[in-house]
């Protein structure tokens, strides 16, 4: 993108419109905004204000064993089930093919998507991170720092499986999918529930899964200030495969 | 590059699952005149139009956009061509006003948002959700986020489907207006009155060919040709007012169409004839064959 037409507007600014767009969607948008924000708060004051799981949490408050799984939660509502949906939609109603044909291109669509993503998950951190500190929570700042590079991590693979979806499904599957994708993982994937709690094999199962490999990684950078290996790979793995499945297999019509 | 063409589509092939949509389909468009793609429902008309916006790859033949591959050179094309899309690709969440202002970013030096609201009328539903646009509005808007960034050549799908007739004609002034800025259109249609008021060249397209172009004078004209229309009380031997080497048909009872060499005799002879009859004439027109009557003769007229 760094051949730019007299007539186009510079790069950077085509693609911070996109970003802008793409977020402004996703929070203006009611049934968004409940799965991305509303519903994450309310499972943390669930889980830490009520006796809803009966879990051993380590010694540790209920607040700082249930945070890092939520925020976990939160990036997978954002990065794949909100992003699926919207995409797919915006593929039928032929959206995708005509910000193609603008200045702003396919490279500068995909762009603006993933900085929307991210956009958006620096406001669910925000408002999770924050509600979590008023009930208690504490976190340290080397934790701060590698849970960021969870996140950062867990949003490609998310973001990418998301573009896979979108691409290839009619838009209406999308939608079962993504909600029901969302809910499995949620409850058996590893990421509220450590994948150690699970039953028989889904332990390791969970842990092969992005799901798994994010909400360990969160924890383990929340709790114990490191940032495990196996989860890094399992999630760059994850992206590179489901981005590759997406770049080739998505279709635009 | 003066009088080089807008558009250049030699012997353009697209198939789908092995079959041909589009099958050895040549077009040219050039700057400064309004180009109409006219053909029948499946013809390959948006099939064409997709492989020029780089939409789809053709399977052979060669398109030049501007000069340039319409792939390959897409950075290139994007801030000069415009595109309207058939089934409008508005993201429909948003507001019509914050649509157009969104694609408008995208460019160095788009056109007054004000004035292209003004003048395609978008200001009545700025602020509604492109979710709730009646289908003609949602035209227009699309048709001006498809010049917004002052392209030198637009492509319009099906520009005024489900327009009202005010729309209709607000839409063919701006189309006029670009022509004549030096702006190449090129226009899908099925509409015989769009293609006929607004083309300077005309392409029949059917079954992937281009089958007949010219201006719409070269496609209508036949000779000395022309069409006498009456109608007037059922079951008249009109055969014998107007003499030999004119067909008499009657499509429908009491409407009758002349056709050959229709001169100013053969109406008085045929409206003698009516007098001495009594039979009054309810209409009597006379014109040269429409832009209709050749689609139709080189189409055919069975439903597809």
């Amino acid at each position: 993108m760094s051949a730019t037409h007299a007539g186009a507007a510079p790069a950077w600014r085509r693609v911070l419109a996109q970003t802008d767009f793409e977020a402004r969607a996703i929070l203006r948008n009611g049934e968004q905004l409940l799965v991305t924000i509303i519903v994450p708060v309310l499972v943390l004051i669930g889980l830490t204000r009520v006796d809803v799981l009966d879990i051993d949490t380590d010694g540790m408050s209920p607040i700082d064993f249930f945070t890092p799984g939520v925020l976990a939660l939160a990036v997978m509502t954002s990065s794949f089930t909100s992003q699926a949906i919207a995409s797919a939609f915006d593929r039928r109603n032929g959206v995708l093919r005509l910000l193609s044909t603008t200045p702003l291109g396919r490279g500068g669509l995909l762009a603006g998507k993933v900085a929307g993503v991210l956009v958006v998950g620096t406001v669910q951190v925000l408002v999770i991170g924050l509600t979590a500190v008023l009930l208690g929570w504490r976190p340290d700042a080397v934790g701060v720092l590698l849970a960021i590079v969870a996140m950062l991590l867990g949003a490609s693979a998310f973001t990418s499986l998301a573009l896979l979806v979108a691409g290839t499904l009619r838009a209406e599957a999308v939608l079962a999918v993504a909600n029901l994708a969302l809910l499995l993982l949620a409850l058996v994937g590893g990421v509220i529930v450590p994948a150690s709690r699970l039953p028989g094999p889904l332990e390791h199962i969970a842990l092969l899964l992005p799901s798994g490999a994010l909400g360990e990684a969160m924890r383990q950078a929340f709790q114990h200030g490191t940032l495990p290996a196996w989860s890094v790979v399992v999630l760059v793995g994850w992206t590179a495969a489901l981005g590759w499945g997406a770049a080739r297999l998505f279709r635009w019509h | 590059m003066p009088d080089s063409p807008a558009l250049e589509i030699r012997g353009l092939v697209k198939r789908y699952d092995g079959r041909a949509v589009v099958d050895g389909l040549d077009l040219v468009a050039q700057p400064g005149q309004v180009t109409a793609v006219l053909g029948p429902n499946g013809a390959g008309k948006t099939t064409t139009i997709e492989c020029c916006e780089g939409l789809r790859q053709a399977d052979e033949g060669s398109v030049r956009v501007l000069g340039h591959d319409p792939l390959l050179d897409a950075v290139e094309l994007r801030p000069r061509v415009g595109v309207m899309l058939q089934d409008g690709g508005l993201p429909t969440g948003i507001r019509a006003q914050d649509m157009l202002a969104h694609v408008a970013r995208m460019y160095a030096d788009p056109r007054d948002l004000g004035e292209l609201t003004e003048r395609l009328g978008l200001g009545s539903f700025g602020r509604t959700t492109v979710r709730r646009l009646s289908g003609g509005q949602r035209q227009r808007l699309a048709l001006a986020a498809a010049i917004v960034g002052r392209p030198e050549l637009v492509f319009l799908d099906e520009p005024s489907a489900g327009m009202d007739p005010q729309s209709r004609h607000a839409v063919w002034d701006l189309v006029r207006e670009l022509r004549d800025e030096g702006v190449a259109v090129v226009l899908t249609t099925h509409l015989m009155d769009e293609a006929e008021d607004l083309a300077d060249h005309v392409a029949i397209v059917d079954q992937g060919r281009v089958i007949a172009q010219g201006s719409v004078r070269d496609l209508v004209s036949d000779g000395d040709d022309r069409t006498l229309r009456l109608d007037a009380a059922p079951g008249l031997e009109l055969g014998a007012a107007v003499g030999d080497g004119l067909v008499v048909t009657e499509p429908s009872p009491g409407s009758y169409v002349v056709v050959g060499a229709v001169g100013p005799t053969t109406v008085a002879a045929l409206t003698a004839w009516l007098a001495a009859r009594d039979v009054l004439a309810n209409r009597l027109t006379v014109g040269r064959r429409t832009l209709e009557d050749v689609f139709l003769d080189l189409t055919g007229r069975e439903l597809r």
